[in-house]
């Protein structure tokens, strides 16, 4: 009844900084960028009005495909495989074992730590003269690779770094996800005779659904914006340009060749794929998806 | 006591096949460090030895024990030219040729000297630390007022800010750094700084913190004339320790980790962050392994005390958080 006369104008001001700042650096850029994609602008010359130009260069521009072709790539190895690997070491950490601390911290640490740094030291294992890589292969007396600087190699192994790096936040997630399963139907399956398989399947799998669906999702948005593993590990977009993803062939256009039009089309071509995707998962594979 | 250690560490057959598992896992998670921190102690000559076997100690930390016939050659050789070159410069007939023997911290004298990564170092901790505390206060602020105030388009403008979230960081990128190059701020803390102060994720966060926070309380202290600022900072700032330690966390996580916009906004050495200075090290340094292995050692050592003083904390919120959607 007092509602009215509660109105607090001053709530306004406490939104000041963070809408202030958002407005600035987020809301508006994204129309002023609209905007420029329609131009072809260095920043420095005049802005010249070019229409839909920018996004017609894109169907003719055998980088861009190519860009678009190892984007997919990695994201098609990458997701599965983490998504995998992290589900099976949350099922061996869900179990009554000692030192559970520790093996999740040890899991944990690649998270925590600059994908810089690990890049360095990836690309030092992966060396094909002094690489550690090549000197296990040489113990089980397998040929050397040139791993990074091999077109075929170059991109399984930024996958297999970007895995390691990545694992122990979805191993985290997952576990959060198998605790939230009640443990009564466990102790009703026992007792009807279900085997470990048929639990997996049965209840495991279900009620972990959503938990999986959520890293599933997250991680596809994430492998459609790598970039920094592949800036410092293979320059230049790597051998062949095998490596040559979408965000990094942005980067190339606006910030070293200062096509900033072209580029920002690029980078609504990614939005469009990355949104209609979320859209598609949330749409019809989040109908697999069981909700308690 | 040590049987009942026993006991537990295996307390089914199938528990020794679960560590077993685990353990190599966790060996491939971990070895990767370990082979940084080794190599970041071995000279030029032990890192470019090539051959079949695999040495994971550096010479100067190896026990003797561990020796084979070549390493003990080498080993002398190396203690031969340290002698000889201390003899040298005591006499003071060093030739200009001869190369002081490596010693254990050389990799990392190396590299911290090769950069100045003490200022990149008090940048980036500089720039963590104002992002941090911050985008923390501006976020409790808005997240105070979603949460106890009424006012008048309160649901648009807390939908509008969800909406940022999904904004592509990318698309983002190019426009920013035009703004920031109009008004000048290319190359200043302030353009390293300012845009991260807003945080929509910490609002989200802190909003739904607050909402568990009584109502009641709240309007028996505005009736008891207390004023709004009073509340937040005497009631509802200390309650929301939790929050804010984890969002904390993860913004100096964040900053600290951060790559693409300092690389974008800033080109000077002197504003230069860690992630920008290890990047263009690595590129300067080749393959000079030895000073490369150090300095990601540096760089990554002060995350890890973090992380190791925090840790409840932060897998635990990592988990909430992760699963909150």
């Amino acid at each position: 009844m007092f509602n009215k006369k509660q109105t607090d104008w001053g709530a306004y001001g406490y939104l000041v900084p963070v809408f202030g700042i958002m407005l600035c650096f987020q809301v508006l850029p994204i129309f002023y960028s609209l905007a420029i994609s329609f131009y072809r602008w260095d920043l420095i010359g005049e802005a010249e009005w070019v229409g839909l130009d920018n996004f017609a260069r894109l169907f003719d521009d055998p980088m861009f495909y190519k860009s678009l072709v190892n984007t997919f790539y990695y994201a098609i190895v990458s997701v599965p495989l983490s998504i995998l690997c992290s589900m099976g070491i949350a099922l061996l950490l869900n179990n009554p074992i000692s030192g559970i601390g520790i093996y999740r911290t040890i899991y944990f640490l690649p998270v925590i730590t600059s994908l810089n740094a690990v890049s360095i030291v990836w690309n030092f294992i992966y060396h094909p003269d002094y690489g550690l890589l090549n000197k296990l292969l040489a113990l089980l007396s397998l040929p050397p690779q040139l791993w990074l600087q091999d077109p075929f190699w170059a991109m399984p192994c930024i996958i297999l770094m970007s895995v390691w790096k990545g694992l122990g936040y979805n191993v985290i997630i997952f576990l959060a996800g198998l605790q939230n399963i009640p443990k009564h139907l466990y102790e009703a399956a026992r007792i009807d005779g279900a085997t470990w398989t048929q639990q997996f399947r049965h209840i495991t799998f279900p009620l972990l659904s959503p938990t999986t669906f959520f890293v599933f999702v997250m991680s596809t948005i994430g492998s459609f914006q790598v970039f920094s593993q592949i800036y410092m590990m293979t320059p230049r977009g790597g051998p062949l340009k095998s490596t040559l993803v979408i965000v990094y062939y942005l980067y190339q256009k606006a910030f070293e060749k200062f096509e900033f039009g072209y580029a920002l089309a690029i980078a609504f071509v990614l939005f469009i794929m990355i949104f209609s995707m979320t859209l598609f998962n949330k749409l019809y594979v989040e109908k697999k998806v069981h909700y308690s | 006591m040590s049987a009942t250690a026993k006991k537990t560490l295996f307390k089914h057959p199938s528990h020794i096949f679960i560590h077993a598992l685990l353990i190599i896992g966790a060996i491939f998670m971990i070895f990767p460090f370990i082979w940084m921190i080794m190599t970041s102690f071995k000279s030029e000559d032990e890192i470019l030895k090539t051959g079949k076997a695999i040495v994971l100690l550096p010479d100067q930390l190896r026990p003797s024990i561990l020796n084979g016939e070549e390493d003990r050659k080498r080993i002398a050789e190396h203690e031969r030219q340290k002698a000889l070159f201390a003899a040298q410069t005591a006499s003071g007939t060093v030739s200009r040729k001869a190369q002081k023997p490596f010693e254990l911290l050389d990799n990392y004298k190396e590299a911290w000297s090769a950069q100045p990564f003490y200022r990149y170092f008090l940048n980036t901790f500089l720039t963590a630390i104002t992002i941090t505390t911050g985008s923390l206060i501006f976020a409790s602020l808005a997240a105070y007022a979603f949460a106890f105030f009424k006012f008048p388009f309160k649901d648009q403008l807390f939908l509008l800010m969800l909406g940022t979230m999904m904004l592509p960081q990318q698309a983002l990128l190019i426009p920013d750094y035009i703004i920031l190059s109009k008004i000048h701020w290319i190359n200043t803390y302030m353009a390293l700084i300012v845009p991260w102060l807003a945080s929509a994720y910490s609002v989200f966060f802190l909003r739904q913190f607050f909402m568990q926070l009584p109502k009641d309380l709240f309007e028996a202290a505005m009736l008891d004339g207390c004023t709004r600022l009073q509340f937040y900072f005497k009631i509802v700032l200390p309650l929301s320790k939790p929050p804010m330690v984890t969002l904390g966390i993860f913004s100096f996580l964040g900053t600290w980790n951060s790559f693409v916009w300092p690389l974008i906004v800033t080109n000077d050495t002197s504003l230069r962050v860690i992630q920008v200075g290890l990047s263009y090290f690595a590129s300067e340094a080749g393959t000079r392994w030895g000073p490369l292995m150090a300095a990601s050692t540096f760089t990554i050592v002060p995350l890890v005390i973090m992380y190791f003083l925090a840790q409840r904390q932060f897998v635990e919120s990592q988990a909430m958080t992760g699963m909150k959607e």
